[in-house]
Formats: structure tokens, sequence, C-alpha cells
């Protein structure tokens, strides 16, 4: 009969389509390296986050450790309060610093961790104190020109 | 002509105009309300599925297959200049996963089974089968056009997802096995950047929404066209041509709603 043969063709059609969904999901996207993973948050001030975006990584010596959560201006000091939610599994002692590097010469940027000396970990909630803001380009050029116009201009070689 | 006449004129294209868009509104309704009861009586459905997907799957296939390939070498002429061909996975799969795929999946859709779709209805129209069905108490849009917008539904987007991974496959074998980009560098920076939920999952809602809009236009096209060959020819047309603009101007309000951040 006709109609069980379409039944098989149109059920091999939902099979290809699922396939493809499964291909998108576990092959070009990162389903697999999900985080269903337990995090922490932590929080920092930054004087200046430069291009900082919420959903950027946090990296130690490299490595993912966790996502930027969210960043937001603090009215009190005047700075950048970024929320970091961390992988439970990576644990950093209390005096951790935290930089804005860029990854690459024009990459995005990400922050990262350098551990601490501290016998004491960071928990939930906590707030590192040391932080370094991200490098503004357009400051660096600034201060060099000013430096550059500070110098005694060099003595004309005589004629 | 006096400006009296005129103004009639203007008043009765406007409320045929606002009658018409009524029409359709209160038709989608009960297309959307009628899926369930559709989906019910499977075989009808399952026969659409088949007619609108499985004929459409070879179509759709070639064409990812080829729009994979023309991103795989545009995508790595355009990088290498910057030195960053290994971001040729990423881009490939990107723009596949966000545009190229729920769009070009929806207006090949709308030309290869939208049309088909019109031109059935439409010809059951002219043809008074539809007028019988009502004789009979049998209700058309319930016998005919739901199942037909259910099938819609249930095949667009897995055609879309089949010319993603197509496009996605044709863009590796451009970029890695003829160029030369390594395979490592296309898959992880491709993994490290597209987001499940973000990238994938919105464009399958994309898919979804298109295919309710290609559907729905091939079938209130067909379903109010006028009953002569010219009729049905011009409805034809007009289904193309509207679910095309549909799909386009719906995609500028969907990635404007999605990406916006």
């Amino acid at each position: 009969m006709e109609r069980s043969k379409n039944d098989v063709w149109v059920g091999l059609f939902v099979l290809l389509g699922a396939l493809a969904v499964l291909f998108l999901a576990l092959k070009s996207a990162n389903l697999l390296q999900l985080n269903w993973n337990s995090q922490y948050q932590v929080s920092a001030r930054f004087d200046n986050i430069g291009g900082l975006k919420a959903g950027a990584a946090v990296k130690s010596a490299g490595v993912r450790v966790g996502r930027v959560q969210a960043i937001d201006f603090d009215n009190q000091s005047f700075q950048a309060r970024v929320t970091m939610s961390l992988d439970a599994a990576h644990q950093f002692p209390k005096d951790s610093s935290l930089k804005i590097l860029t990854s690459g010469l024009l990459g995005e940027q990400y922050v990262d961790i350098s551990p601490g000396a501290d016998e004491k970990n960071l928990g939930a909630g906590d707030r590192i104190a040391s932080t370094q803001s991200a490098v503004v380009l357009e400051n660096l050029i600034g201060q060099f020109l000013y430096n550059k116009a500070a110098e005694p201009a060099p003595a004309k070689s005589a004629p | 002509m006096s400006i009296t006449a005129l103004l009639a004129r203007l008043g009765a294209a406007t409320r045929a105009q606002m009658a018409d868009w009524g029409y359709a509104a209160r038709l989608l309704a009960r297309l959307v309300w009628l899926l369930g009861p559709a989906l019910r009586r499977w075989p009808l459905v399952r026969d659409q599925v088949h007619f609108l997907g499985n004929r459409s799957l070879a179509i759709i296939t070639v064409s990812g297959l080829f729009v994979g390939f023309v991103l795989g070498l545009q995508g790595y002429y355009t990088l290498q200049r910057y030195g960053s061909a290994e971001a040729l996975g990423l881009l490939v799969a990107l723009s596949l996963v966000r545009e190229l795929g729920p769009v070009v999946a929806a207006l090949l859709f709308a030309g290869r089974a939208g049309a088909s779709l019109t031109a059935e209805i439409g010809l059951m129209r002219s043809g008074e089968q539809l007028s019988a069905l009502e004789m009979m108490a049998v209700d058309p849009v319930r016998r005919i056009l739901a199942p037909r917008f259910a099938a819609g539904l249930i095949a667009l987007p897995l055609l879309c997802a089949v010319f993603s991974a197509v496009g996605i496959l044709g863009g590796y074998v451009v970029g890695v096995l003829l160029i030369g980009v390594d395979s490592g560098a296309f898959w992880s920076q491709m993994q490290s950047g597209v987001d499940v939920f973000k990238d994938v999952g919105n464009g399958i809602v994309k898919s979804v929404v298109f295919a309710l809009a290609v559907t729905f236009v091939a079938l209130l096209q067909g379903y109010v066209a006028r009953p002569t060959p010219e009729g049905v020819a011009s409805a034809t047309t007009r289904s193309v041509v509207m679910a095309s603009l549909t799909v386009l101007a719906l995609d500028f309000v969907l990635t404007a709603m999605m990406f916006s951040l």
C-alpha cells in the first residue's frame, strides 16, 4: 500500500532533520562543553574595564575557569563593578589578583586571575581587592606624546 | 472626476484592504487553533510532510552544500587577509545557523513547496472541489488547509536544520580539505563561538516563524484565488513574492529582537 511506504520516507525525513539538529548542537555549538557544574560568584572593582563585556572569559594561566556575569557602575566609588561566576571545580586563594588582558593584539578582552598565596580560598560573594585596569590605547598614546613633548628638543647640529 | 468620487474610491479601497486583512487574521487564528485536531488525523499530515518535506530535500541539500562551499571560499579570502583564517569555521557556522540557513531554506521552500500548495488549492477552488466539500458538510479549512499548515510547520524547521548542517559540511570540505585550514582550529573556533541556545536555538525559532509565514501565505493565496486559470496563475506568483518578502522582513525584525545585545 502506498501509505505505509510514505510512512517510511516521512520517518526517514524526520530522522534526518533530527540528526541535523543534533549535529548543529553537538559538533558546531558547544553543548558538550556547556557547563552544568556548580559555580560561585565573586566581584571586583576596576578603575577602567576598557572593552570588557558580560560573557567574556575569566582565565587563569590561559585556561578558562569562568565567565563575566555582569558589569555595572558603582555610584559610590565611581568604579566599574564586575561580577564573575567561577567554576566550583577551580578554587583560588583569597588574595588573588585580577588583570584585564587582551587575547592577541586586537582580540577580545578577558579577565586574568593570578593566584595569590593566602591559605583561605575565595568563597561565594567575596570581593577581590587587587585589580589592574585594562590598557586603553588612547591613554597610552597620550602619555607617550606627553613624554615626548616634555623631553628637551635635540640640539641642532652645527652647520 | 470630482473630489468626492476620489475620496469614495479611496475609502472603498481602504475598506476592502481592511476586510482582506481581517479575513486573513481570522483564517490564521483558525489554522493555529486547528493544529491539534489536524495532528490527530496523522495520515493526512504525513502525506503532506512527505510532499512538502521529502520532495524538497534534494533542492535544500544541494543549495546548502553550495552555499557552504561559497562561504568557505569567500570567508577564506577575506579572513586570510587579516591572518585569521582559523576563524573560518566560526564564520561559516554563525552565518549559516543564524541567518542563511533559516532565510535561504524558507525562500527555497516558498518557491518549491509554497507555490505548489497555492496552485493545488487554487485549482481545487476553481474546480469547485472546495464548494463540493462544503456541500457535503466537510469543512475545507479543517480537511484541506489545516493538515498542510501543520505539515509546513513540521517540514521547514527540519529542512532548515539540514540546510545548515550540510552547509557547515560544505564549508569544511572547501576550507579544510581543499584550501588546507587546520581542521582542529576550524572546529574548535566554531565550538567556542557558537552558542547552543543563542545561535542554534534562535535559528530554529526563526525557521518555525518562517514556516508559519510561508505556509500561511501560500494557503491563503490559494484559498482566496479567483477561480479562473489567470486567477490561479496570479495567485501562485503572488504567493511566492509575498512569502519571500514576508520572510525577509520578518528576518530583520527577528534578528533585531534576538541579537540586539
